[in-house]
């Protein structure tokens, strides 16, 4: 039973699909409305943001084999449930990302050298998050999803004050990613626990991609993940994390309920992680090649292109304007990649705390002083 | 942060000087920032309708509503992340964890996230939370309830830990730790909550994160911070008795660290005594006799030594009395420095 005495119904284990694997459409008594109400313009923005991800993943995975990166964290197969999602919320709407959402990253406007600097190591976070209203990526997997629900208790709470804050919107939202491996985390049932007894304005967007590294769903879960938001008394919903069209359907519903104070609400997109988990990863060792070739049958972008022309949306021109700005993203990630300063360890020591502390403070001196006696020692060989 | 927190305009009634046990300063000190700021928030289990297992929060949920004063769901690391999320927003929530060892289900959020997120985003973000945890023993309760984790949330960069002794510097150094644009971490001497004390709601107490010299005196320094302070001025007032001279230090900030009053007042003596509840293997008292010992090792006359616990678990309740530093301990310790000058210290 949720907070309106409703009971909650297990959700439907066949994901939603609007766009068959062919790139036909299908009819939803629910869901197709909110395509219908998409222009020709947003309709090519979903597919542009999707060619532009994946352009920019391949870029990031050849830095890395370069050693230019650290580490890359691969999206490839993942664009339409991003995408798809984050086109479906309002820019005020909070972003609580794990490491895996470059797609929503950059449709934020995030931009590669801001989204690099954490893969280069250069720095921990590269934008400012009340900047673009999306949060630093959470390496600690599921701690995000209890901050989302204390940045959705803070929307209530402003609420219950009277909007002390007028800048922002009174039917805000919270968005928090999560995948099939973080939702084994005890963070998650905690924030599911505190969302549903405040009934906090959360969308749960959890992207099965199959694979936690190395471990199967099946050690995640037996159940459908979708599934797990009936036990908290919310629902819960399965879309195709391959069909953009689809995805951006269910978030928007959600979405719109959510602002109307339904509670919480959770989408489960059934995708694939068709990439390596990170580049330090060789997925060839736990997985089979069918498994991966199967998926590649699903494949979101191709998908949603040979809809798009065959309804007459894309033509030869927009494709290649997509290549074109593709390309030049792909070589502003290079161009930043190879340029990018990292932080300086003074600026470390400055922002340990954002009040001064005695023994940081004196540390830093120490290390000044002790780097300077390099500087003179060197000085002195010269001279 | 301002070092001197402003004070509230009590009401005609209210008089500026008041007789408080330890407990209710800090639910006074809550008070005045609930009334001081809209955006403070006071979050933990049982906190509302119960006032809180100690009765700290007595009163606040029927005066500011229970969207100020939250109960939570019975979720430590819910607690402390959510708190986390709402500071982000631009709240001052003030938690409360209802025991000490309770604590450990939220350690991640505190040391992975919250001592981390604003040197994470370059200073981007700020998390003004203040962690409220009653802490140490000599209460006769179950385990879990007796214990001193300061050490291990002292060796987190990005966190502040302090801890008062007296009502007094409690109203004053927990109005100061929700002002503060860090987190903080309150231990409060949970058997101290009935001490009684003089809270003067006008004059401010030193800055909450320096040490301070309670009792002057000549031979022996003895420093120790939260329950163990009023033991260490009893076992002064013993000593003097008996011709020794201490002079005692409250330590009161965990983090940062005021090492150099410490060390002041120990190369005026030429000997430190440092005591606390937890055991002093790995203790917090390790980190102030090295760091004493580095800037007063000319001066000392003796070895920095440690009174503390044993290197267990906090035992059953019926044997803290053999485990908790007491005046006897500590007088041993004082004994102890004395006797290292006839052993061919100085």
């Amino acid at each position: 039973m949720n907070s309106a005495g409703e009971k909650v119904q297990l959700a439907d284990p066949v994901p939603v699909q609007l766009l068959k694997a062919d790139g036909t459409l299908v009819e939803h008594p629910v869901f197709s409305r909110y395509v219908q109400d998409l222009s020709e313009q947003q309709l090519l923005g979903l597919y542009r943001h999707m060619a532009l991800e994946r352009r920019f993943d391949a870029e990031a995975t050849s830095l890395q084999r370069q050693g230019q990166l650290a580490l890359w964290v691969p999206a490839l197969g993942q664009e339409a449930a991003q995408v798809g999602t984050i086109a479906a919320l309002e820019p005020t709407d909070r972003v609580f990302p794990t490491y895996r959402e470059h797609a929503m990253a950059l449709y934020r406007g995030i931009s590669a050298e801001q989204l690099m600097a954490t893969f280069r190591a250069a720095r921990h976070t590269g934008w400012d998050p009340h900047e673009f209203n999306f949060n630093g990526y959470a390496i600690v997997l599921a701690s995000q999803v209890l901050h989302a629900a204390g940045w959705a208790m803070g929307i209530k709470q402003d609420a219950a004050a009277g909007h002390l804050d007028r800048d922002r919107p009174e039917d805000e939202i919270v968005l928090t990613c999560l995948g099939d491996g973080a939702s084994s985390q005890g963070d998650v049932h905690e924030s599911m626990v505190f969302a549903s007894s405040y009934q906090l304005p959360m969308l749960y967007f959890i992207q099965n991609n199959h694979w936690a590294i190395s471990v199967p769903l099946e050690t995640q879960s037996r159940a459908p993940l979708a599934h797990r938001a009936a036990g908290y008394g919310f629902e819960g919903i399965r879309v195709d994390g391959n069909d953009v069209l689809a995805s951006y359907a269910v978030a928007k519903h959600m979405a719109e309920q959510i602002r109307g104070g339904s509670g919480p609400k959770l989408v489960e997109a059934v995708t694939y992680r068709m990439g390596a988990h990170t580049t330090a990863d060789d997925p060839t060792k736990y997985r089979t090649a069918d498994e991966v070739q199967a998926w590649q049958a699903k494949d979101p972008v191709a998908r949603y292109r040979s809809w798009l022309e065959a309804e007459g949306l894309l033509d030869q021109a927009y494709a290649e304007q997509v290549d074109q700005e593709a390309a030049q993203l792909a070589a502003d990630l290079r161009t930043a990649v190879h340029s990018m300063e990292p932080i300086g360890l003074e600026r470390v020591f400055d922002t340990v705390y954002a009040e001064p502390h005695r023994q940081v403070e004196t540390e830093k001196a120490w290390l000044k002083d002790y780097e300077a006696g390099f500087a003179e020692d060197e000085g002195q060989s010269v001279g | 942060m301002s070092t001197e927190t402003s004070t509230t305009t009590p009401g005609a009634s209210v008089p500026e000087v008041t007789t408080l046990p330890l407990a209710k300063a800090i639910n006074r000190a809550l008070r005045d920032e609930l009334e001081a700021d809209a955006k403070t928030l006071l979050i933990g289990e049982d906190i509302g309708a119960l006032g809180g297992v100690f009765r700290v929060t007595d009163w606040l949920q029927a005066d500011f509503g229970a969207d100020r004063v939250i109960d939570s769901p019975l979720a430590e690391s819910g607690i402390i992340g959510t708190c986390i999320g709402l500071a982000m927003r631009g709240y001052r929530p003030v938690a409360e964890i209802q025991f000490d060892g309770f604590v450990f289900p939220a350690f991640n959020q505190i040391t992975t996230q919250l001592a981390k997120i604003h040197n994470r985003t370059d200073g981007a973000v700020r998390v003004p939370v203040t962690i409220r945890i009653p802490y140490g023993g000599h209460i006769g309760s179950i385990e879990h309830h007796s214990e001193s984790p300061e050490a291990l949330f002292a060796h987190t960069a990005g966190l502040r830990i302090i801890t008062p002794s007296s009502p007094h510097d409690a109203y004053w150094m927990t109005r100061q730790a929700i002002r503060s644009d860090d987190p903080v971490i309150v231990l409060e001497p949970k058997r101290r909550y009935w001490l009684k004390g003089e809270v003067d709601l006008q004059r401010p107490a030193p800055d909450a994160f320096t040490a301070q010299v309670l009792r002057p005196g000549t031979d022996v320094t003895l420093a120790a911070y939260g329950p163990l302070v009023p033991v260490a001025l009893a076992a002064a007032e013993v000593a003097a008795g008996q011709g020794r001279s201490i002079e005692v230090v409250d330590v009161r900030s965990i983090s940062p660290l005021d090492d150099e009053t410490i060390a002041q007042s120990a190369a005026r003596t030429q000997r430190l005594v440092v005591a606390h509840e937890a055991p002093t293997f790995g203790g917090f008292g390790a980190e102030i006799a090295a760091r004493v010992t580095e800037r007063a090792y000319h001066r000392l006359a003796a070895p920095v030594l440690r009174v503390g616990g044993f290197h267990m678990p906090y035992p059953p309740s019926a044997q803290e009395n053999r485990y908790l530093p007491d005046i006897d301990r500590m007088l041993e310790a004082v004994e102890r420095s004395f006797a290292y000058a006839s052993t061919g210290g100085r």
